[in-house]
Parts: structure tokens; sequence; C-alpha cells
């Protein structure tokens, strides 16, 4: 029998109206402003940016205060906010070489031109928790130190210039492949990859990347180059004819150098992966370079089968916003389909026992008759 | 957040243009105020609704006029290119000179949608008629539209034997349009 | 369309500045440069998106790395000349003031008077944040220094 079942809408109401009573707490607090969260909670305002693949600080600012603080779902209502908006076109390639240095730093030369620049890192903090911090109080302005305004190429391309040492990029103007309009097929190149990964959850690709790390996939990696900073952003326009400049925005980005190749018709060089995210997201550049080389073995021919190195293992789980809504698409009701699945246990149960019975009597009749 | 009125305009073409694909033959009436002459405000709400950066639009000889180019590049964004070849819609001025459809992309069979959809600008839905067979039709429709070329009906029958590749034609009188998808059968009547 | 090069790279010059730019500061610009600002919407301030793209390697192919929100205007001086603004970000006033400042900027009575009052300031104030920036990062440079190691003497 099926029994169509309505109502809820009252409980649904209220529960909501609960939510927004709990999101603003205790009312004797002053409520976060969105500015305050833009601000504080920069890096968490980058991540949703980042994952919710939408470059709006104050918009990322009023997911994660809508959502409590819940990242996720932060990332999901930006997702669900930019459907609502037309496309005007795509930018011309972001010149990451130009970019306003923030950070920059290299693990493979000490010596960079333009040197090591930390910037704003928790690196060599103790992670001691602060306790001064939680008395909040005056903040002294960051030292300051003469500066030079040149940019900087990237260490990548220091290598590739000394004389091919690592593989080098073709700027191939190619048709680029958009997963926003066209669902993945596999195998997907290397641009549908990445932005797949440039949208990926930060724990996933961080796990997957230590996974290579600890031998499922091994590519050793060097941080060859990860770069945070500001880059200008331009779009070609029709009607104006140009390409018009639309303002700057934040990235990092992260070159991994990898395990080199080599075969009869080219001397061994190294790999290379990469990473691109918006805003200060280095643990997710990083992650992300990595799994690139990873998903790039069976083109340099290498051994494969570890998990990082199954592209529609890793391209089909990435998103956090579609995992989330298979996981939690569960407790929705489920009701009729746990009634058939009730049906058909008590079904071959009865079955089992009416069979166990029947082998007990002709066991207690054979017993019987000895 | 583009302004309200014109996304329901362009909402109620897409409806309109969905249903004439739907029913080949059946026509309905568009809107739009400010089409460029010699652009027709059905051809012009047809831009308004489909078109946009990702859809190269391509115009013949009777329609390349700077103002209308420029009209097309601020209301939609989309590139005017000169090969046919490139044009996601190619937009003729008038039936009379109604370029071979071997000109635009038929699509491919792995792609057929990446096809050319042709707008063309006609004076009246009456005149040549045609009937009309295929899926959307109930046993038989007519559509009459002047000025055609003498061999339409025969273009038309070649582009439907390429099926599933080809391109499809809308007709434009004014503001009324009427669709010849590629899977219509059309022959001549009379 | 063939497009004066000098005129198109003044153009975008002042549109990065004005792209880099608020509102409230380009206002202040305008209402100093005091010309004949008579304009009519073309295209009223619309929101939409721009997908962003990045290049494999920092310069191989491109590819896709997400939207950002961008707000376009366009208007027409009663001179004539048209001026368009893209920039990012959901500000409508300021696409528009954008727009009306490309305008003005394209007119040749009022172009001196743009880049004196409006495009000046903005530059100044942008490039003070930008030295700021780079001041506070470059303390953070690493000088390295090397320890006497003992297999190097003498």
């Amino acid at each position: 029998m099926y029994v169509a079942v309505k109502g809820g809408e009252r409980a649904i109401e209220n529960a909501h109206a609960l939510l927004a009573d709990v999101r603003r707490g205790d009312r004797s607090l002053p409520e976060l402003t969105l500015d305050q969260i833009e601000q504080q909670l920069a890096l968490a305002v980058d991540r949703v940016m980042s994952e919710g693949s939408l470059y709006d600080r104050e918009l990322a600012a009023l997911a994660i205060k809508q959502a409590r603080g819940d990242l996720i779902e932060a990332i999901f209502l930006l997702r669900a906010y930019r459907t609502t908006l037309p496309r005007f076109g795509v930018s011309e390639p972001i010149e990451t070489g130009a970019m306003r240095i923030r950070r920059r730093i290299s693990a493979a030369f000490k010596d960079l031109p333009g040197g090591q620049v930390l910037g704003p890192t928790f690196d060599y903090t103790h992670r001691l928790l602060d306790h001064d911090l939680a008395e909040g109080g005056g903040v002294p302005p960051a030292p300051t130190a003469p500066a030079e305004t040149v940019t900087f190429c990237s260490v990548a391309d220091l290598l590739a210039r000394s004389g091919g040492l690592i593989e080098e990029e073709v700027p191939l103007d190619q048709e680029v492949g958009d997963l926003t309009r066209e669902p993945l097929s596999f195998p997907a190149d290397r641009d549908l990859r990445l932005q797949n990964l440039a949208r990926g959850d930060e724990g996933f690709l961080l796990a997957l990347a230590y996974s290579t790390q600890r031998g499922y996939g091994r590519n050793h990696p060097f941080a060859g180059e990860i770069r945070y900073g500001e880059v200008e952003i331009e779009s070609f326009a029709e009607e104006v004819g140009f390409a018009v400049p639309l303002g700057s925005i934040s990235v990092t980005e992260c070159q991994s150098i990898n395990q080199f190749t080599g075969s009869t018709t080219h001397a061994p060089r190294f790999t290379r992966g990469y990473g691109l995210a918006f805003g200060q997201s280095e643990r997710k550049a990083m992650s992300m370079a990595l799994v690139d080389r990873a998903l790039r073995a069976r083109e340099f021919g290498e051994e494969t089968g570890a998990p990082a190195q199954d592209e529609e293992f890793v391209l089909s789980h990435s998103d956090n916003v579609q995992a989330t809504g298979f996981v939690e698409h569960l407790k929705l009701p489920h009701y009729v389909d746990f009634q058939s699945e009730l049906g058909l246990l008590r079904k071959l149960r009865a079955e089992f026992f009416a069979r166990k019975d029947s082998i007990e009597d002709e066991q207690g009749m054979q017993d019987a008759a000895e | 957040m583009i302004e309200a009125a014109l996304v329901i305009d362009n909402q109620a073409t897409f409806r309109a243009l969905m249903d004439c694909m739907a029913r080949p033959g059946e026509i309905k009436t568009l809107g739009c105020a400010d089409a460029p002459p010699p652009l027709m405000a059905g051809t012009a709400a047809i831009m308004r609704g489909l078109a946009d950066y990702e859809t190269p639009v391509w115009l013949d000889g009777t329609l390349a006029n700077p103002a209308v180019a420029e009209w097309i590049r601020f209301q939609t964004g989309a590139p005017v290119v000169t090969d046919p070849q490139r044009a996601a819609f190619a937009l003729v001025g008038s039936g009379a000179v109604l370029p071979d459809f071997a000109a635009f992309s038929p699509g491919s069979q792995d792609y057929p949608d990446r096809s050319a959809t042709l707008i063309v600008q006609v004076e009246r839905f009456s005149g040549a008629m045609f009937s009309l067979t295929g899926p959307g039709i109930r046993s038989e429709g007519t559509l009459a539209a002047e000025p055609v070329p003498e061999d339409f009906a025969e273009r038309c029958a070649a582009n439907h034997a390429l099926f599933p590749r080809g391109v499809d034609v809308v007709l434009v009188a004014g503001d009324r349009v009427a669709a010849l998808p590629r899977t219509v059968r059309v022959t001549r009547k009379g | 369309m063939q497009l004066n090069e000098d005129l198109v790279a003044g153009r975008r010059a002042a549109m990065k500045i004005l792209a880099n730019s608020d509102a409230s500061s380009i206002e202040r610009g305008l209402v100093a440069a005091d010309c004949d600002a008579r304009f009519v919407d073309l295209r009223a301030p619309e929101v939409g998106l721009v997908m962003l793209r990045g290049r494999i390697g920092g310069n191989g192919a491109p590819f896709n790395v997400g939207e950002a929100t961008v707000t376009r205007a366009a208007v027409q001086l009663a001179s004539g000349e048209q001026g368009h603004a893209y920039v990012l970000g959901r500000d409508t006033k300021k696409a528009r003031l954008a727009a009306l400042c490309d305008a003005l900027w394209q007119a040749k009575a009022s172009r001196d008077s743009i880049e004196r009052h409006v495009l000046a300031p903005l530059r100044a104030a942008l490039e003070l944040r930008l030295q700021q920036g780079r001041e506070r990062t470059a303390a953070t440079k690493v000088d390295f220094f090397t320890l006497v190691r003992g297999e190097d003497e003498q």
C-alpha cells in the first residue's frame, strides 16, 4: 500500500524561526557584521570564495554569517547565488607573473631572485594559544622596510630557461573546457581537471595530497614556489572593443616541482604540478598542485593505481556541494523505500524460520523413528 | 539583476521559440521595441533572448551595417563574425537572398547541437505555401512565406537528410515568427 | 572597428584606476571636476558574472578558475560620447560613475579636468596604498646569513 503523506509546514516554519534565533544567539552580545567577518575571518572568506567558485568577499562573508560558520553550507549558498546571475563573459588569463607579491617562498631555491618573502603566515608560529588575543586590545602596526616595485618570474620559468631542466608549459590558446556548462566526462583534459580541483574541497584534496606523500602514488614534490598577492583582472567586452580592466583580486599560486622523467628522445627533466586558488588559500593551492601532478601519472607513463591518480575517483568526489547533497539527502523521508525493505526482510525471515522449522521437524521425525 | 522587464521579455521570447521549435510551422508573436532597421522586431527579440558572448552572430550583406552590428554587440555581447561557418546564429535580411545552407555549420555527428540557427526575415507569412510533416505536427501542417527561394523545399529536404546534423531555420515577418527545425519535412504545395 | 591605440591605452589606464577605487572617492573627484556631466543611461547598472581564467603552470594553456561578480553600466553624454564600465563587485553606483568618467574622459572638453580632479587623486591614493603594502611585505623578506663552516677555513 502506498500512502502519500503531507504536512510539517508549521514545524518547518518554526524550525527556520528557531534557526534564526539561535544564529543570533545571546542578544546581549553585539551582532557580527559582514565587515568583521571579511576582515577578521578573512581566510574563511577565502575558502568559501574558492570552493563556492565565486569571487565576492562581501557575499562570502554574508554566506558565512547565514550558515553560522558552517563553511560547506556557506559554499552551497554562494554556488546557489551564482546561478541567479547572467555571465557577461570570460576574463583574459590572469598574469600571476605580474602579481603584486604579498608572500613568495621557494623550498627549492634559497636565493631566488626577489628573495624569500614570508608575508602574513602561520609558519614559524609556535601554535600556542595566545591568551592576549582573548582579551582583545590594540595591535601595533606592522613594521615596514624599503620596497622595490619590480615583479619576478616564477621559479619554474627560471628552471625552464636554464637549459630545459623542467618541462615547459605551452601557452596554447585552445578552447577552454568549462564544467559549469558541460558535465565532466572521462578522460578529462588538464584544464577541466584543474577547474574541478580549484572548486574542490580543501580537506579532500589535502588528504589525497598527503596520500601521495605517504607512498600512494609517490611523485617526490618540492614546493618550487608559493606566491600570494594581487593580480589585475581584464575582460574583453564586445561593445567596448578592447579588454576592459575590472579591478584586482587576491590569489594564491603553487608551483610544485616533481619527479623527473626522461626517455630516449628527451633528456631527463623535472615535471610540474599547478595549484591556483582565490585569496590566501595556501594549503588548498599546495594540495591542488600535488593532486594535479598525481593525475598526470598516465601522461608520464608512471605506475598508476593509487587513489590520487584515479581521475574518475578524484574528480567525481572532490566537490563538497555535490558530496554533501548526496550524503545529507539520506535524512530526507525514505519511508516508502524503507517499508519495502522491511517487507522484504520480514518475508525472507519468515522463509528462513519456516525452512528451519521444517528441517527440525524432519530431524525430530527421524529421531523418533530411530 | 538585469532590469526586470527585460528578463520577463527574454523569458517570453525563449518560451515562444521553444513552442515554435516543438510545433514547426506554428506562428508566434515576439516583441522588441528598439530593433535597429533593417532588423525586424522578431529578429531583435530572438537576439536579445538567445545570443550572448558564446554565440557568434553572422550578418548577411543586407544586414551588415554598423548600427545593426553595434546593437547586437551592446545588447547581447555576442561577437559579430564574417565567417559563416563560425556562426551560432546567422541572420539573413531577406528570404529572397537566402544563402546555401551548406555555408553554415551543421554540427557534427557527436555534437549535432553545435549547428547554426538561421534567422531568416521574410515579408509576410502568405504566398508560397508549404506542406510540413514530422515530429510535433499532427498529420500535416502548412506554412506560407514569401519571399523564399524557388527551391526552398528542396534545400530543406537536403538539410533534413543530414539528420541528426543540419541547421535550424526560424522565419521572421515583423514581430511574427515560425520555426522549421531540421526534423521537419518540407514540400511545396501547389 | 579601427580604434586609435593611444585612445584605447588612455581609456584602459583610466578604467584601471576607476575599477580599483571606491564609489565615494570617484564621486568626490567628479564634484571637484565640475564639468558638464549631463548623461542618459544606455544601460542601467547590471550585476553579473565573469569567468576568471588562469594559465596552467602560470604561463601555459588557459583554464577556468571560478567566477567573480561584476557590475556593468553604459552612459551617453549630451555631447554624444558613450562611456562604459565593467567593475568587480556589485556596486551599481560605482559602475555608473565609472562609465560616466569614461565618457567624460573621451570628451575633449572634459578630459583634462577628469585627469586632474578624478584620476590624479585616485592614482595617488592607490599608489600610496600599494606602496604601504609593498613596504609591509618587504619587512618580512628573509636576510640569510651564513655561519662560518669549519671546512671553509684556511
